[in-house]
Order: C-alpha cells, then structure tokens, then sequence
C-alpha cells in the first residue's frame, strides 16, 4: 500500500505566536518550528498500516525551506522517503490554494492512502482534509480513532457529537485522525541516523503542476484586514480555601448573576 | 437586500441553539434563509426558523444526505449557491461544520473563514488565534462567502421572519456517497444540555481523580444548570467519555461560564476554552497556569471546594 502522510511544521505552541506586520502573514522566521503534534499521530497511523499490510510510506510537506526539520522528524519515526514542496510562490497561501497544491503534489507521488493530522495547531482550520478529498474526488475518511483496511476496502470510526460513525468505504481515500488514535512512537537513535540517508525530493510549483497564479498571497480568497494582540484579561481575583472556599466562590457567581 | 443561507445544526428533529444565533446574526446582514439538511423536518421545525427570522427554508430531507459522510450536504448547498446566489453562506464552527464548509469552499470557488467569533458589515468576520493571544478582523475577497461561526458568538434573538418552504430536490452524486455511514454509535449523553452549546460549562481534569469522582462535577453541573467538560487527561484515563474532551483536539467551548477544576491549564486545553466570558478555577496548585486567566480563583482541594460550592448554589436558589 502506498501510504502518503501529510506534515506541517508550525510554530511551537509553547512560544509566543505572531502575524508579520507587513504581509500579516504568520511570522514563521520568529519562532521555533516543530511538527504539528496530530501528524505524529498521523504518521504513526501510516507505519502502523504498512507493518501490517506492506508497502511504502512517503511524507509530504508544503513549506518553507526549514521545514526539512520536520520531514526529518517523520523520517526519524520510520517513515520511507519524503517530498518537499516548497516554493516562494506558496507563502501566504490559504487553505484553498494550500489544499490545491497538496492536491496536485499527491497527483504526482501517486497514492493508496493519504493520511492527515484533524487539525493544526497555528491556523486551526481543521478544513483541509474535506479538501483534498473534494479535490482527488476520493472518499472523505475525517476525524477518525480508528483506520481498518483490508484489501482495497477501509473502514473507519469518525469521531462525532454523541459518540462516532462507523464509515466505509474503498481506497483509494484520504483520511484524517484524531489523538485517540495511537500513541506516536520515539524515533530511535538508529531511526535517527538512517533518516539522514533517506531520499527527500524537492518539489517547485513547476515540477507539481502548480499554477503560479493561483497560489500565494496574491491569489488568495481571503485578507486578513488587521490584528492586534488581544487585551490581556483584566486580573482575576484568587482565594485561599480556608474551608469556604465554595462560598467565596458562590458569592462571585452571585455577584455576576450566575446564580 | 441579499439572501443569506444558513445551514441548519438539528438533532432528533430540533434545531439547535446555534443556528438561532447563525438566524440572528445573518439578520442583521441581509435575509436569512435557513437550509435544512436530512431527515427530522416538522412544522414545529419550521415554526422554530420562522420565529428567528428565517424569510425562506430551504427543506433537503432525504436520509441519503446524511448517509454519506459531509460531501452530500456541501452539494446540497452548492447547488443552492448555483441557483439563489446568496451573498453568503453561515455554518457553525463545529468539526464537522467546517468540513461542509470546506468541500463548499472549493466546490463554488469562494474563500472560507473558519471559526469567527463575530460577524459585521461586509462579512468583516472576528477571529480569535493562537489560543485567543491575537484578535484578528478578516474577510473573504472572492467568490461567496462561507463563513463558519462559532457556537455562542452571539445571543440568539427572537423576530419573526416569513418562513416560507421550498422543497429541494437532491440525490447526492456518486462521488458524494464514496464514504457511506453504516452505524451511528451513540454514547450516553444525559438531559445536560450539550457541550458546544452550553451557556455554563464545569470541567473536571486530573484532579478529580477517577471516574466515580466525576459524580462531584456532574452534581456541581447539575445544581447550575451546566454541560460537563473533561481535560485530555481525564478523557485518556477513561473516567469520562472523549466527546466531552475539551481543547485543541477536543471541542472549543465559549460559554458565559467556564467552571475549571483540577485543571493545570496547558496550551491544548486553553485553546479549546479561553474565549469564555468568565472563568472560575478550582486548583490546589497556586502556580498551575489555568490561574492565569481566571476571573475567580480559589487555590483549594476541589474534593472540599466544589461539593460545599454546589451545596451554597442550592441553597441559593
Ligand atoms: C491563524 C491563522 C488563521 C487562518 N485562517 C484561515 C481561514 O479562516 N481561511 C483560510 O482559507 N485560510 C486560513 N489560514 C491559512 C491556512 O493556515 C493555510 O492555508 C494552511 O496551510 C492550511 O490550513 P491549516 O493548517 O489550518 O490546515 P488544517 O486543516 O487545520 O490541517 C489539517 C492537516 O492538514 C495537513 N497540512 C496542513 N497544512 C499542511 C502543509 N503545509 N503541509 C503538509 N501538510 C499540511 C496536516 O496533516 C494537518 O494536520 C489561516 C492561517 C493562520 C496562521
Ligand atoms: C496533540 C495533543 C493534543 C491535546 N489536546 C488536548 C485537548 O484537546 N484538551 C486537553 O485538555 N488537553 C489536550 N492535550 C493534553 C494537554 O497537554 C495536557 O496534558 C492536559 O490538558 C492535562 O490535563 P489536566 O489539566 O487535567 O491534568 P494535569 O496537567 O495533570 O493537571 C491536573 C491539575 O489538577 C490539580 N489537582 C490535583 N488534585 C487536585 C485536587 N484534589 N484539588 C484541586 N486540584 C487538584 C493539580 O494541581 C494540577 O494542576 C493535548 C496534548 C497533545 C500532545
């Protein structure tokens, strides 16, 4: 099964986050990189299903040059080769002309599986497996706990409101998941080491068949109009319980009308 | 002035409280028209969309869409798109919301914004990020615009609108039925009113323990009228189902009141809940960071703080 796991590099959510005053672009120079903490999830996921079934396991990321930081990473895990996208052309793009590019990239590499954290954790958009699946014209296997696949058919639970649904469907297909799935392995030393020597492909917008025009702040379909740090929340007031604790803290409710 | 569509959130026939506030909000934008979307439609139904300012209701309320994971319902509203030209499109901000959202998105070629947090003139929407640390204004600038809303941006206000019906006739495509839904789990619920929705929410995490301890929040959310929440390390321990899981991976909650007990407050779960107006922290660690946004802190072994709390809202009332 030839399985591609999509990984972003995002800022590490422990630091303090910021849009770029210029393009109002979120500042990706200022602040560590790390791998969104679901594609670990997801790339897990990916080499759980080749040990079962066989097959290959690549990384796709679309991102600025240092994001090789983090194909390294999912190298390091197991996985079998990567492709880098990476262009000047894509900076600022949004999730529509993200999902495009991805989409063509995956065109190109060829694909079973692909595989995808739920959400990130900088934009948070949570729409770009909808995506893709829309634009492969392959089943939607979202927000999943658990991925089955046996021969060309896979089955999922997709996590929902009241508990989840159970969904079938055939490969190939793009599916996403969710932390309750597995628990993402350590790279160890060796996969350290080996991950330097594995084949990670370069890809221009020209080489995936991406318009140029149709990508990067240029082309995009939304505009951040302005941002601004959000007002800290005024001070709170905090007690020590000395056994009224609870009334103290029926007496604010009240003071707010809660009660 | 424009129509403006709004996909309708409904469960066992209701509408939720969601699209009331999607009703009130796309009001002040032009005209409301309410999409309906599977099985479950009444006139009680209708009455409800009428009574918050829905001028047309738009009924699909076959099965088949809600058979098939998400893509039927984004054709349904493309469609719609095709034949009405709104000027925009509302969902709620939920998981699934956004991926009708997104799959629209392309289909139609608009832009899409995902979990506004407010909605004004122009479409202008208010988005909070980076766990609420940036406030930022953003808009589409092609195509319609889909805009998702976050569950309890604004109070849903009642005026009556036309209500008139049209019926629309879908089958969803071959495409759309690729990923076919062949059971619904439901796991317990319970008469709280639901997570996303809720005006009050009270979150347990680590401190509480075990799953028989949980019985101290649930009690607390009960006295006052509240959903339940968990942090990650509650759900992952098992001592609460994970569709209650508050947080980055879990649900985003922006209640008026957020009740946080044995609850540290790390990044992925203030993320899920640090637009709730007002939040009150229960902790016995002085240092845990969730103190850091509290409005109401009490340093306290919730096992003492949160039952004599609920015993005073009782006696209160
Ligand atoms: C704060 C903020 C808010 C934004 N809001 C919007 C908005 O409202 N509308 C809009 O159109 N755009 C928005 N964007 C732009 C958006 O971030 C990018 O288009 C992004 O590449 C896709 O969105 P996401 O990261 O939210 O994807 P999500 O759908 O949240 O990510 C899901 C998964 O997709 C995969 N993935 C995502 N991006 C990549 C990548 N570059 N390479 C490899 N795999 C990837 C990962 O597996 C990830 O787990 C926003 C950006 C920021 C910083
Ligand atoms: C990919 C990823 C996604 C994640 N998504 C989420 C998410 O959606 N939601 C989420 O919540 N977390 C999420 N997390 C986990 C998150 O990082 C934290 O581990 C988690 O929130 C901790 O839960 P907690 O606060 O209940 O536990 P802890 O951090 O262990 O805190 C327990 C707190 O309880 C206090 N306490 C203990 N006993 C008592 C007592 N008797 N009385 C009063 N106070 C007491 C302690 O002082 C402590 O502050 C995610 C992590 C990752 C890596």
């Amino acid at each position: 099964m030839n399985i591609v796991v999509c990984v972003k590099q995002v800022p590490d959510t422990a630091t303090e986050r910021k849009l770029r005053s210029d393009d109002k672009t979120l500042d990706r120079d200022a602040v560590d990189g790390v791998v969104n903490e679901l594609d670990e999830y997801a790339v897990e996921e990916a080499l759980r299903l080749k040990e079962a079934h066989g097959g290959e396991v690549t990384v796709l990321t679309m991102g600025p040059a240092k994001a090789t930081e983090t194909i390294r990473k999912a190298l390091a895990m197991g996985a079998d080769k990567a492709v880098h996208l990476s262009d000047d052309a894509l900076h600022g793009s949004d999730a529509l002309s993200t999902s495009y590019a991805m989409a063509q990239a995956l065109k190109k590499i060829g694909f079973d599986l692909v595989i995808l954290g739920s959400e990130s954790t900088d934009a948070r958009t949570g729409v770009l497996a909808a995506m893709l699946a829309e634009r492969l014209g392959t089943p939607q296997l979202t927000l999943a706990r658990k991925v089955e696949v046996n021969g060309s058919a896979i089955a999922i639970e997709r996590i929902t409101d009241y508990g989840f649904d159970k969904v079938e469907a055939t490969l190939p297909a793009v599916v996403s998941v969710v932390e309750k799935i597995n628990e993402p392995r350590y790279p160890s030393f060796k996969g350290i080491m080996a991950a330097k020597k594995k084949p990670v492909e370069t890809l221009g917008i020209a080489d995936a068949s991406v318009d140029g025009s149709a990508v990067g702040l240029a082309a995009a379909y939304s505009e951040v109009a302005e941002f601004a740090a959000a007002p800290p929340r005024a001070a709170g007031t905090v007690v020590k319980d000395e056994g009224d604790g609870g009334v103290k803290a029926a007496d604010f409710l009240a003071s707010k009308k809660f009660i | 002035m424009s129509e403006i569509l709004v996909l309708v959130e409904h469960v066992d026939g209701e509408v939720k409280k969601v699209t009331l506030e999607l009703l009130t909000l796309a009001r002040t934008l032009g005209e409301a028209s309410a999409v309906w979307a599977g099985p479950g439609y009444s006139e009680a139904a209708k009455a409800k969309l009428a009574e918050y300012g829905a001028d047309k209701v738009y009924v699909a309320d076959s099965d088949e869409i809600v058979n098939y994971v998400v893509a039927p319902k984004a054709e349904l509203l493309a469609k719609l798109v095709g034949d009405k030209s709104p000027a925009a499109v509302l969902v709620a901000a939920t998981t699934e919301g956004k991926e009708v959202a997104g799959r629209l998105a392309v289909k139609t070629d608009s832009g899409v914004i995902t979990d506004a947090v407010g909605l004004g003139e122009g479409f202008v929407a208010d988005q909070s990020i980076f766990g609420g640390g940036v406030n930022v204004r953003s808009r589409v600038t092609k195509g319609t615009p889909i805009v998702a809303v976050r569950p309890n941006s604004t109070a849903p206000v009642a005026a009556a609108g036309a209500g008139a019906e049209e019926k629309v006739e879908v089958a969803p495509s071959d495409a759309a039925r690729a990923a076919k839904i062949v059971e619904r789990v439901k796991e317990e619920k319970g008469a709280r009113p639901e997570l996303t929705e809720a005006a009050i929410v009270v979150s347990g995490g680590r401190g509480v323990g075990s799953a028989e301890n949980f019985a101290i929040i649930e009690k607390l959310a009960d006295s006052i009228g509240a959903a339940v929440g968990a942090s990650r390390a509650a759900t992952d321990a098992k001592w609460y189902p994970h569709q209650f899981q508050v947080g980055q991976t879990g649900k985003t909650v922006s209640p008026q009141l957020y009740i946080a007990a044995g609850i540290s407050g790390a990044i992925q779960h203030r993320a899920g809940m640090q637009t709730s107006k007002t939040i009150i922290v229960i902790n016995k660690d002085p240092e845990a960071p969730i103190f850091e946004i509290a409005d109401f802190g009490v340093v306290g072994d919730l096992f003492q703080v949160v039952p004599q709390l609920t015993e005073e809202i009782e006696k209160r009332k």
